[in-house]
């Protein structure tokens, strides 16, 4: 169908990136920092939980990259990173007062609100926290409208836990059901080891009515999801976030495509029933 | 509080079992505890027990030559700790410590297996039950070789 002018200009202004400057920097992991960008100039752009942004590291490439700011008390852009290619590896090496290009907010949001009045399962792992931050903060801002809240995290190892303190903070400044565990603990480590999919049949949420918000690599999203379905959540009540290569973000390149759907367009936050059958993971 | 026959009734790993199956479980069983960092286990000792945890964690630790020791697992209440018991040479393959007080129900491994090699039937169930707890152990290892959280970037 025919784009009217108004859609064209909408279009090519989401294609334009706009400069923001690293205003805060820190290192989380050997490979993972956080940056926190203002813009140079204007209002800066308000996305919503589970949104992405794509940077651009000026003459390296862009790359999408979740929201992980606390959007209820702050306006500042948080960007959780890790290096792990050209682009990733240039904007970890940004220093405060670089400026990156922003395009955004792109793609759907977490189902957040929706989710009012019932139990809140969160699952990340390892970089899977900072995408769901906002979420989080969500619940916590709005804690008496939510039933219990599971917040459960699992890592490769202690040093690849990011916000840690922070989500310590959440454990005992609101009723938050928290449960860690890493891959492989050292002497040092005092909490639990194994997979975080073992948090599941213990965690107390009343299946009937909760909402579950996963995010970690797909292999790990499938697991958990099938853990939680033993515990007889329906797949329409698990939330998932989708990782697919991206170039424009707007829906007009088809790089995102997975089957049917664009994850740029019409993620990157989807029900498990909607990915299910599209994840390609053989059985072990 | 609920008296061991109950405790061992109610567990996933004895459920389905018969009235006297389980009153000869519970003949062999008995309550007993361990303080936060007491040694529950070494490598290479003897396992002629195994445990159902009620309370508290255990934590299973791997010597590796030249570097710390590596935690492995952890063992938290209503798990089953120890399958070595079943399966010869009877011996623990890792370091065994409880991380805080735990509370937990022994199961004297010896006087199990002595009733299992006369009541084939209750060997068979028993085997089915701790072969399930190897897999799951298995399963585990799996997932850890396949790096679930290291194949994508979040
Ligand atoms: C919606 C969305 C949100 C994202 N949010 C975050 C985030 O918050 N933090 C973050 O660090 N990353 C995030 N990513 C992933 C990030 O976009 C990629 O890591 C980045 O595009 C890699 O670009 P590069 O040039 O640095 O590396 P490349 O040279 O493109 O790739 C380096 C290596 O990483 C692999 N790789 C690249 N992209 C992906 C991917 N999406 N999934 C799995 N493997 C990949 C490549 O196969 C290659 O082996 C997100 C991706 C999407 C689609
Ligand atoms: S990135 Fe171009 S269509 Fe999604």
């Amino acid at each position: 169908m025919a784009q009217t002018l108004t859609e064209t200009a909408g279009t090519l202004e989401a294609m334009m990136p706009v400069p923001y400057a690293v205003t805060a920097k820190r290192q989380d992991t050997y490979d993972t920092w956080t940056l926190e960008l203002e813009p140079v100039d204007g209002a800066p752009i308000v996305p919503g939980p589970g949104q992405f942004n794509m940077l651009y590291a000026f003459g390296v490439g862009e790359v999408p990259i979740s929201n992980a700011g606390n959007f209820e008390t702050d306006e500042r852009l948080v960007h959780t990173i890790r290096a792990v290619g050209a682009v990733t590896k240039a904007l970890c090496a940004a220093e405060i007062g670089t400026i990156v290009g922003v395009r955004g907010p792109f793609g759907n949001t977490w189902p957040i609100k929706e989710a009012k009045g019932k139990d809140v399962v969160i699952v990340a792992g390892g970089i899977g926290l900072p995408p769901l931050r906002p979420a989080i903060y969500h619940v916590l801002k709005n804690r008496e409208d939510y039933g219990r809240f599971v917040l459960l995290y699992g890592a490769r190892t202690p040093s690849d836990l990011v916000f840690l303190d922070e989500v310590k903070s959440w454990q005992s400044n609101y009723d938050v059901d928290l449960d860690i565990t890493v891959d492989a603990g050292d002497t040092d480590w005092k909490g639990k080891v194994g997979l975080v999919t073992k948090l599941i049949p213990p965690a107390q949420f009343d299946a009937d009515d909760a909402r579950a918000f996963i995010v970690g690599p797909e292999i790990m999203m499938k697991f958990v999801a099938q853990e939680l379905m033993n515990r007889d959540l329906p797949a329409a009540a698990i939330n998932v976030s989708m990782e697919r290569t991206m170039r424009c973000g707007v829906g007009l390149c088809g790089h995102c495509q997975i089957g049917p759907t664009l994850v740029c367009r019409d993620g990157a936050c989807y029900t498990w029933d909607e990915v299910e059958n599209l994840i390609a993971v053989k059985e072990l | 509080m609920k008296t061991l026959d109950a405790v061992i009734a109610e567990s996933p790993v004895f459920a389905g079992l018969t009235q006297e199956q389980l009153e000869f479980i519970v003949g062999c069983a008995q309550n007993v505890h361990f303080d936060a960092g007491q040694t529950i286990a070494k490598a290479g000792d003897n396992a002629d027990v195994f445990y159902l945890i009620r309370m508290g964690e255990v934590a299973l630790d791997l010597d590796v030559p030249n570097k710390k020791s590596v935690r492995i697992d952890t063992v938290e209440a209503g798990q089953v700790l120890g399958w070595s018991w079943l399966i010869p040479p009877h011996e623990w393959k890792y370091d065994v410590t409880a991380t805080e007080l735990v509370r937990a129900i022994a199961f004297d491994g010896e006087c199990l297996r002595g009733k299992c090699d006369s009541d084939p039937v209750l060997g068979y169930a028993l085997l089915t039950r701790f072969s399930q707890v190897l897999v799951g152990r298995l399963q585990a290892t799996r997932f850890r070789l396949l790096d679930i959280y290291g194949t994508d970037t979040h």
